[in-house]
């Protein structure tokens, strides 16, 4: 991946009440605004009643804050952080099942021991491994694989979260007192 | 009344709600989803005003809000009555209107079946309500309707949705209305920054060339006091964009006038070349500034909005304050009151008189066709009889920036028009809910014969319901504002925007017999000479709704304009006429 590329990669760490539609709503925010999700990961936190985004978007920094400022608008969106690359651990997920015949078994595990990867499954002629890693130790795997055979991959979204001790989802719920009527001017 | 246990249905327990929420009128229609909530409304202190269509609904409610600051209310069924929310659901959304629209949807069991009327409203108004919900456990109605009010009203004012469930309805339930909401992701900032405000005082004190960009949000602040006694203050001329008409008086001589495409020459002037913009409430909007790029270029800015999303959205701010206009300007004035006990005061002269020069130079004004009747004198003497404490509302297209040009607007609230999402039959309707508003009031829509045909349907609402509006049809038997623009750029190749048959026998329709079928009382005047005795006879029916059928000539424009796209610089006074300003003494 080039600089320039990375320069307009922002991940975005999204608290959000744990509410029907609140994905569809960030979503469609995204869409609307002309933004391009490249990756997004939706899972509960600490708190149960909050969920957490984390959204990989390729954009310049001045419609960042733009879409940052719209996404905050939304009722349901309690906080936002960006999470810069050298503060914040990223990982993602990939299971990807790979040609292994007896020939070339062995250099297959081999590769899974290189990249700490894990076998979760085998078949007579196929492994299925699970790796964690940034995209770049992802893609690295991928490329020393690809000999033997790609048969199907699957990938999460990316997760991530800030280094230290500092949490971001620090409660800040307390309950706004409800209107009183409106009286009649 | 707060706490009812058991023994009420979910329909009860939402009309309680939103008696509880402070709500007397609401615009609507029953239909098969949201019937069970008609039946206890009969019994209601609510006044339930009928339409014959939704959209009707839905201006109404804006219309009402717009007039009285309070929460705008519409209903309809599920389907297509929701479905036809949408529209004036996306227009107080562009505008910031206060409003709830509350839809009956199919029972929960039968969501997602793509049963009999039904739409997912709340999917569709996602990104056109400020929030919506989907209601269905009837324990969850008070609180939602108590929010819907509470998020509608509160910050940046918008459309709620609360869209309920057929079969939350009819259950059975208990009724507690909130005493405190949970809304963490909602906490509008309000209060100004100190530091931003004695910021803005310092690039105030220190420009030479300041405009006041006045727009919408002051009016919805109610802060168009504060906006005097600064303007006051400080002698800093004021401009007052299409959501702002009224916010300051039209006859106060700081007033420049309206900025825009179709706004005065000294106000866009004054944006030009001026050195600060104070922007209160406004969204640089692209019928305000044109060309971006070319924008104001040597201004500095202050951008004061309660919505941080509109700060830096357009252009960049220098100085970006977010708060409630009314707090902003309230901050602000004491500073510069401070400042100016101490002797310290901008130094404005040339600039104002610069401002005042370009504004005697360039009035708004307009030829008198050799015959015929010119749309601009209909509107001009409609605003000077029927005077600036009259409610005027305006569909979209030529009426709209006549009645923006040449009514004399002294009182915020006074003119309501849908300004962002340019809604053509927003007129009638929102008319109507003015009046249910203010009652007291003297409502006059001015249409466009365009925009008239897309609504009309309303006046035998007004009729039914004694709600005396007076409807001004502007007709110049086309889409005025599309004509002009097939005049100016489609080289008079006039491509479906007539509306009447040339030298036909019959007016299709004819609308004073249109308003005569409606039970309303139908007028109409061809000529310049019966203009003022055609309004002064309509000012006098306060009992039925009144139709006057101004039958005015199809060729007038309206000036000046900025071509769409083009630079302000680029302004034409009329047609192949640029102003010409003198610039030496600044």
């Amino acid at each position: 991946m080039s600089p320039a590329t990375t320069s307009t990669r922002h991940t975005l760490s999204v608290l959000v009440e744990d509410k029907p539609g609140v994905l569809a709503r960030i979503a469609g925010l995204f869409s609307r605004r002309g933004f391009n999700i490249e990756s997004l990961a939706v899972g509960p936190t600490e708190h149960p009643d909050v969920s957490r985004m984390t959204i990989v978007v390729n954009v310049e920094d001045s419609p960042l804050e733009q879409v940052t400022k719209q996404l905050n608008k939304l009722v349901e969106v309690i906080k936002i952080v960006e999470l810069e690359p050298a503060a914040s651990v990223q990982r993602e997920l990939m299971l990807v099942k790979v040609a292994a015949t007896p020939e070339t078994r062995g250099q297959v595990l081999d590769t899974v021991q290189i990249f700490r990867a894990k076998v979760i499954d085998v078949a007579p002629d196929a492994v299925t491994i699970q790796i964690t890693g940034n995209a770049g130790k992802l893609a690295d795997f991928l490329r020393v694989l690809e000999p033997f055979g790609i048969r199907e991959l699957v990938q999460s979204g990316m997760v991530a979260i800030g280094r230290g001790s500092r949490s971001i989802s620090e409660r800040t719920t307390r309950p706004v007192a409800v209107p009183a009527p409106p009286a009649a001017s | 009344m707060s706490e009812i246990n058991g023994s009420l249905t979910g329909a009860q327990s939402l009309i309680k709600s939103l008696e509880a929420a402070g709500v007397e009128h609401i615009f609507g229609i029953p239909g098969g989803a949201i019937l069970p909530a008609y039946d206890p409304l009969m019994d209601s202190t609510i006044r339930h005003i009928l339409v014959r269509h939704e959209q009707g609904a839905g201006h109404a409610a804006q219309g009402y809000a717009a007039a009285t600051g309070r929460v705008g209310v519409c209903m309809a069924t599920s389907g297509p009555g929701a479905t036809n929310l949408v529209t004036p659901i996306a227009d107080a959304h562009m505008d910031s209107v206060p409003m709830v629209a509350v839809t009956g949807q199919v029972g929960v069991d039968m969501i997602g079946t793509d049963a009999f009327q039904e739409a997912d409203i709340r999917g569709i108004t996602m990104p056109i309500t400020k929030h919506n919900f989907l209601v269905t456990d009837p324990r969850d109605i008070p609180v939602k309707i108590a929010e819907a009010f509470h998020i509608a009203s509160t910050g940046r004012p918008g459309p709620v949705l609360v869209d309920v469930a057929k079969s939350a309805l009819q259950a059975t339930t208990t009724f507690q209305w909130p005493s405190e909401l949970y809304l963490p992701g909602y906490r509008p900032v309000t209060k100004p920054h100190a530091k931003q405000i004695r910021e803005a005082a310092r690039l105030l004190l220190e420009s030479r060339k300041p405009v006041l960009y006045v727009g919408g949000g002051t009016i919805r602040s109610r802060a168009h006091r504060e906006l005097a006694a600064l303007a006051t203050l400080t002698g800093i001329p004021v401009v007052t964009t299409l959501m702002a008409r009224g916010a300051f008086p039209d006859s106060h001589p700081q007033h420049l006038g309206m900025p825009g495409m179709h706004g005065t020459v000294a106000a866009v002037a004054a944006l030009q070349k001026s050195d600060l913009i104070i922007s209160l409430g406004a969204r640089f909007d692209d019928r305000v500034t044109g060309n971006l790029d070319s924008f104001a270029p040597h201004a500095k800015v202050i951008h004061a909005d309660i919505d941080p999303a509109e700060i830096g959205k357009n252009r960049h701010a220098d100085v970006p304050i977010v708060g409630d206009i009314r707090e902003v300007l309230t901050d602000l004035i004491a500073v510069l009151q401070t400042e100016a006990d101490a002797g310290h005061t901008g130094d404005y002269e040339a600039w104002v008189q610069f401002c005042a020069g370009v504004k005697k130079t360039y009035p708004l004004g307009y030829d008198k066709p050799a015959e015929g009747l010119s749309p601009q004198y209909v509107i001009e003497r409609l605003g000077t009889i029927a005077g600036p404490e009259a409610i005027y509302t305006s569909g979209v297209g030529q009426h709209q920036m006549w009645a923006a040009q040449f009514i004399g607007y002294e009182h915020p609230n006074t003119w309501i028009n849908s300004g962002g999402l340019g809604t053509m039959g927003f007129s009638v309707p929102s008319a109507m809910g003015a009046k249910v508003g203010r009652p007291d009031a003297t409502v006059w829509s001015i249409d466009g014969d365009g925009c008239f045909q897309m609504t009309n349907q309303e006046l035998a609402t007004c009729a039914m319901e004694d709600i005396p509006i007076k409807v001004a049809v502007i007709n110049n038997e086309s889409l005025g504002m599309v004509r002009q623009w097939q005049t100016l750029f489609y080289n008079e190749r006039y491509s479906n925007t007539n509306l009447q048959r040339k030298g036909g026998p019959v007016r299709i329709p004819d609308f004073v017999k249109l308003a005569d079928a409606y039970g309303c009382v139908g007028l109409a005047c061809d000529s310049p000479a019966d203009v003022d005795a055609t309004i002064e006879k309509a000012m006098e029916i306060n009992d039925v709704p009144v139709v006057v059928d101004f039958r005015v000539h199809r060729d007038a424009m309206v000036w000046p304009m900025v071509a769409a796209g083009t630079s302000n610089d680029d302004i034409k006074y009329a047609r192949d006429l640029a102003p010409k300003f003198d610039e030496d003494d600044l």
